[in-house]
This record gives C-alpha cells, structure tokens and sequence, in this order.
C-alpha cells in the first residue's frame, strides 16, 4: 500500500457548499458560521430539500456559498419570506440567515410574529453589534459606549437605548420552541454552537416549532480591530452582555 | 351552465382566486376589502389551502414572496394605505421576477383618508408604486362578474410573465352586490422550472433581485425591459356606443361603470356619446385610444380623482383631437346625470352638434 491510501481524509468541505472563496473580510465569523450551517445541511441530509431566505447585509450573498435553493428578501423580511416558504412547502427544510441590523431593527416585527405563530422553521441569526455592509454604522445590538459610524461619541443609554437582547426577547415568546445564543470564538465555544445548530435542526425536522441560534459574531473591519482582538471581543465585552446559553429549549428532557 | 350566484364584489374575487388554483392567502384587514380576508379565512381550509393572517400589510406581502417563490399561486389584498406598505415587496416581486396577485381595493386618501371609493391609485398602481424601473401589470375591473374573471386571469398573467399583477378595484367595486356566474376555471397552469423545490438532482435556483457584477444590473433592467414591452399584447378594453361618437368619454373601473349609464342619457337625448373604458390600464391602451382620437371629435376623461389617467390619455392620443377631463375627488359617487352634464358642458364648450 502507498502511503497516500493509508491517509484517511478528517477534513472536508460540507458538500452543500460550494468551492469558492468567501468575500467576507478576514476575521469575520460568517465563514465559520456558514461551515456550521452547511455541516448540518449534510448531516441530516437536506441539501435537496432546503430552501433559505437570505436577507439583506453581507450574508445577502449566503447563495454565493450555499448550493441550496434561496430566495432573497427586502431588509429585515425574511422571517415572513420564510414563513410563505414553510406554509407551501412544509415538508421542506427552511431556514433564515439574518444579521443584526436587519433581524433585530427594520425586521423587528417579523421575527417576533413569526417566532409567536411558532413558525416551524430555523432562524440563524448573526449578531456583531453593528450594521456592517453599510460601513459600521450603530445597529440595535451595539453595546452601551461603543463608537460606531453613527454614534461616533460612544452609544448613549439615555438617547439610544441599550442594546437589545434577542434571544431573551424572543424566549418569552410561547411560539419559541428553541432559542440559544452561541458563538465561535474558541473551539468550546465553537462544540456547542454545533450542537446548538444540531438541535435546532432537530426541532424544525420533528416539527416542534421555531428553533433560533444566535450567534455573537466578529466585525473586525467595521470594530476596527485585528481579527484577534475582534474575536477576542466577542468572548469578553459581547459575551458579558449577551451571555451564551440554551433559552428555551421545550422538549428538553 | 355556470352557476350564477348574488355575491359581492370582494367576495368575487375571492372566489375567482380559488377558482384559478390559488392555495396561499396572505392578509390584513382593511376597510373596503375586508370581506376578501374573511371569506378566505373560512374557504381556504375547504380545499387545503392556507390562510394566514399577517401582523401587518409589510409581512403579507413577503408572505407571498415566500409563498410565490416555490411556484405555488399566492394572493394578498389591501387598500390603498395597505398597498402603500406593500410596494417595497411589489418591487422585489418585480426584481426578483416571482409572480404574484395584489388586489387593491381602493379607498380614498391621501394618508388616512377615508373609506369611499376613489381612483387616486391609479398612479401608484401603474407607474411601478415602488422603487426601481418596473412595471406591474394592472387590470381594472368594473363589475362584480369582472372581479372573479379578472382575477382569475390575473394569476394566469403572473404566471406567463412571472410578474406582479394588480387587481385594481375601489370601494364601489368591492361592496356592490350583483350577480355572477361562477364561470369553471380550465387552463393548465405553467410550469415553473425556476421555482424554489429543493436543489434535487440540480444546484440551487436562487431568486434575486442583486446584481453587483459589471453591467449585469444594466442587462437585467433591459431584459425586463423588453418583457414588459412585450405585455401590449394583454392590452384589454372595451368600447360602448362608440362607434360614431363624436364625443368619446374615456373612465376605468367604477367611473366606467357609471358612464354606460351616462352615455345612454346623451344618446337619449341624440347626442353622439360613446365610451372607451381600459381594462389593463397597465399596458394601457394606446393605440385603441390613439385610433380613437383619429376618429371622434373629442376625449373626455372622467375619474374620481382630481386627475392622473388623464395623463396617458393626452399621451396615447398625441395631440390628434382636444382630451377634455371631468374629476371627481373622493367623498361622494358622481351619478350618472351628474357625469352626462358634465359631459354636456364640454359638448357645448368644444362646439358640438
């Protein structure tokens, strides 16, 4: 035997996406977090039978990536785009992937209804605390201080408001089935985003409901920040404000 | 024989919707068009369908994006405020090229307006309504019986252009009661090879309206361009007693309606009155309206608004005869004697005998 075939291949690229390189910037979470996505694609299968709403931001492109059917949808919709989806095609697996100033701002409404009818569906929601394909600009989830394009003396508690959280938020809806927030800035870390996403597929597979995994993301392009301290930011300053966990998870045992 | 049924306007269409295959409703309520949610809402789960009510006019409308975008025939309905909040997802509808069924039930505005009857949409019907360089097809119905085989041509219209189509009604469309018959819906829908139905056996179709590389936006917004040059095809209208009419009266929907009333009067009284009523105002009949200049002595538009399809009157009729226009601004219904004198004044005024 060669010692070529005794290699056994450990690695690969998921097959739900495709070989080309991302645009997103270097240190950005979206690339990790679209592996993790399309891991569980594979795992359970569904590569022909997913249908996704991408929205708008810098994961508008997710179809770039993703070699499943997507529709895209205007800013801050595609929780109701998902919604049409899932109601002509319930047997189809339907995701959203949806970045904070769309999910959380101009698409507030949508994910609360859609998340309060208990819409059997996934929401993947990445929040880095800023609008980032528009330049860094103050998004709903900023942190209290934090200078952004459109806040450039630091965000004001008494003007703006404290960030939102999203996942708590969306928890005390009784439609929730799922919601966890999670992230991917250390490999612990990364273990149980995995198994967050994994159950949330699970709900949507059985048919328990809306499932929802936010994940806390790096912007380093638009925190002007190394793609280390980005990511180091996450871990500390975002991850004390939205603490990760399981918030709801109604068919735990 | 069909069955002829006393129903609503609303109710009408309701019933064209399911009558053509649609499955998937997506609504709010407003008034005038409320009896269009509620009718759906009890004949939706009759035939495994899907009702859903949306927590706003925004959310219904990507409702039927979403809906549309599997291939399935999906309608929402407002009015006017309603249709408003809509056109953001009319344009990506229109950008994305995912056929769809608006009904627009008008009420009177601006802003809150009130409940009567109005053709002040007409513009944000026919010029796009939302953002970018699109058109939505738009068909005018004027009677009960028009709603339900309009709409079920609306879907088929859709369907062929993969396009958003306007039902363009108003408050005296949508309430009036009157008979209909329930004509059987026969076509064979089209296939949809670019639906969203899992990336079986193939990669994945992605539906978009973004386009980032070099000069592909510039060749998308030709391509539509074209499609929608091609739609002159679909132009409808109707003409009545307007063969020898020196004076050819020009109205849409309701106002048409009330006309044929009118134009009975004038002729009555020996007076040459005739009526073009458009019913695709988009694509609106130019030549039918253009051949019509050529040949009456003069045009007269009548709407209830303080003016707007006067505006592609006096295009399509380029100067060849004087386009003389009679508005009615929403609060009350002109009458038919109402309209027949105001017709008569611009007889006199334009010297006819």
């Amino acid at each position: 035997m060669s010692a070529k075939a005794k290699m056994k291949q450990v690695f690969d690229r998921p097959k739900s996406l495709k070989d080309v390189p991302y645009h997103y910037c270097p240190g950005c979470h979206h690339g990790v977090i679209h592996r993790l996505v399309a891991e569980q694609i594979d795992a359970f299968g569904l590569q022909e039978n997913t249908l996704a709403a991408a929205s708008v931001g810098c994961s508008v492109l997710m179809y770039d990536y993703f070699d499943v059917d997507v529709v895209e949808s205007p800013h801050g919709r595609a929780p109701a785009v998902a919604t049409g989806l899932k109601r002509a095609r319930p047997d189809s697996f339907v995701f959203t992937y949806q970045g904070d100033g769309d999910l959380a701002a101009i698409g507030t409404a949508e994910i609360v209804h859609a998340a309060n009818r208990g819409e059997n569906i996934t929401v993947v929601f990445v929040n880095n605390a800023v609008f980032g394909m528009t330049g860094g600009q103050m998004a709903p989830t900023t942190l209290e201080g934090q200078v952004t394009t459109t806040s450039p003396y630091g965000r004001s508690a008494a003007t703006d408001g404290m960030a939102i959280r999203v996942c708590e938020m969306l928890s005390t809806l009784e439609g929730t089935a799922y919601a966890a927030r999670v992230s991917v800035d250390n490999i612990k870390n990364l273990k149980k985003a995995k198994a967050a996403l994994k159950r949330a597929f699970t709900y949507q597979t059985k048919g328990w409901g809306f499932s929802f995994v936010e994940f806390l993301s790096s912007c380093p392009t638009n925190w002007k920040m190394s793609a280390e301290e980005a990511n180091a930011r996450v871990g500390k300053e975002m991850a004390d404000y939205f603490p990760l966990g399981v918030y709801k998870d109604v068919r735990a045992n | 024989m069909a069955r002829r049924v006393m129903i609503k306007g609303n109710e009408a269409i309701a019933m064209g919707a399911i009558e053509a295959g649609c499955r998937y409703y997506f609504g709010y309520p407003i008034t005038p068009q409320t009896d269009i949610p509620e009718y759906l809402s009890a004949a939706m789960p009759k035939v495994g369908g899907v009702f859903l009510q949306a927590e706003s006019e925004v959310a219904a409308i990507n409702m039927l994006l979403g809906a549309a975008a599997t291939g399935a025939r999906a309608m929402t309905s407002s009015s006017s405020p309603g249709i408003s909040l809509k056109q953001e997802g009319i344009s990506y509808l229109a950008g994305s090229q995912i056929p769809g069924v608006i009904v627009n039930m008008s009420r009177s505005g601006p802003g809150l307006g009130g409940i009567h009857p109005s053709q002040g949409d007409y513009f944000q019907s026919t010029r796009g309504g939302g953002h970018g360089d699109y058109r939505t097809l738009v068909l005018a119905p004027s009677t009960a019986q028009e709603n339900y085989d309009l709409t079920m041509l609306a879907f088929d219209l859709a369907d062929k252009y993969r396009n958003p189509v306007m039902v363009l009604g108003d408050a005296l469309i949508g309430q009036i009661k009157e008979p209909v018959e329930l004509k059987s819906y026969r076509k064979k829908p089209k296939d949809k090879p670019w639906a969203l139905t899992g990336a079986k056996g193939r990669h994945g179709h992605i539906l978009k309206s973004l386009f980032l590389a070099d000069g592909e936006l510039t060749d998308h917004n030709w391509m539509l361009a074209k499609k929608y040059k091609s739609m002159e095809k679909e132009v409808r209208f109707e003409t009545y007693r307007a063969d020898d009419a020196e004076l050819l009266l020009v109205a849409f929907g309701s106002v048409g309606r009330i006309l044929r009333t009118s134009v009975d009067i004038l002729r009555d009284k020996g007076k040459a009155v005739g009526l073009l009523r458009p019913i695709t105002l988009f694509p609106f009949p130019n030549k039918a309206v253009r051949q019509a200049a050529d040949k009456a002595k003069v045009l007269m538009v009548m709407e209830m608004s303080t003016g707007q399809m006067v505006e592609d009157v006096r295009l399509a009729a380029e100067c060849a005869c004087p386009v003389d226009f009679y508005g009615r601004p929403p609060g009350s219904i002109p009458t038919p004697d109402e309209l027949a004198k105001e017709a008569m004044k611009i007889w006199r005024k334009r010297g006819l005998k």
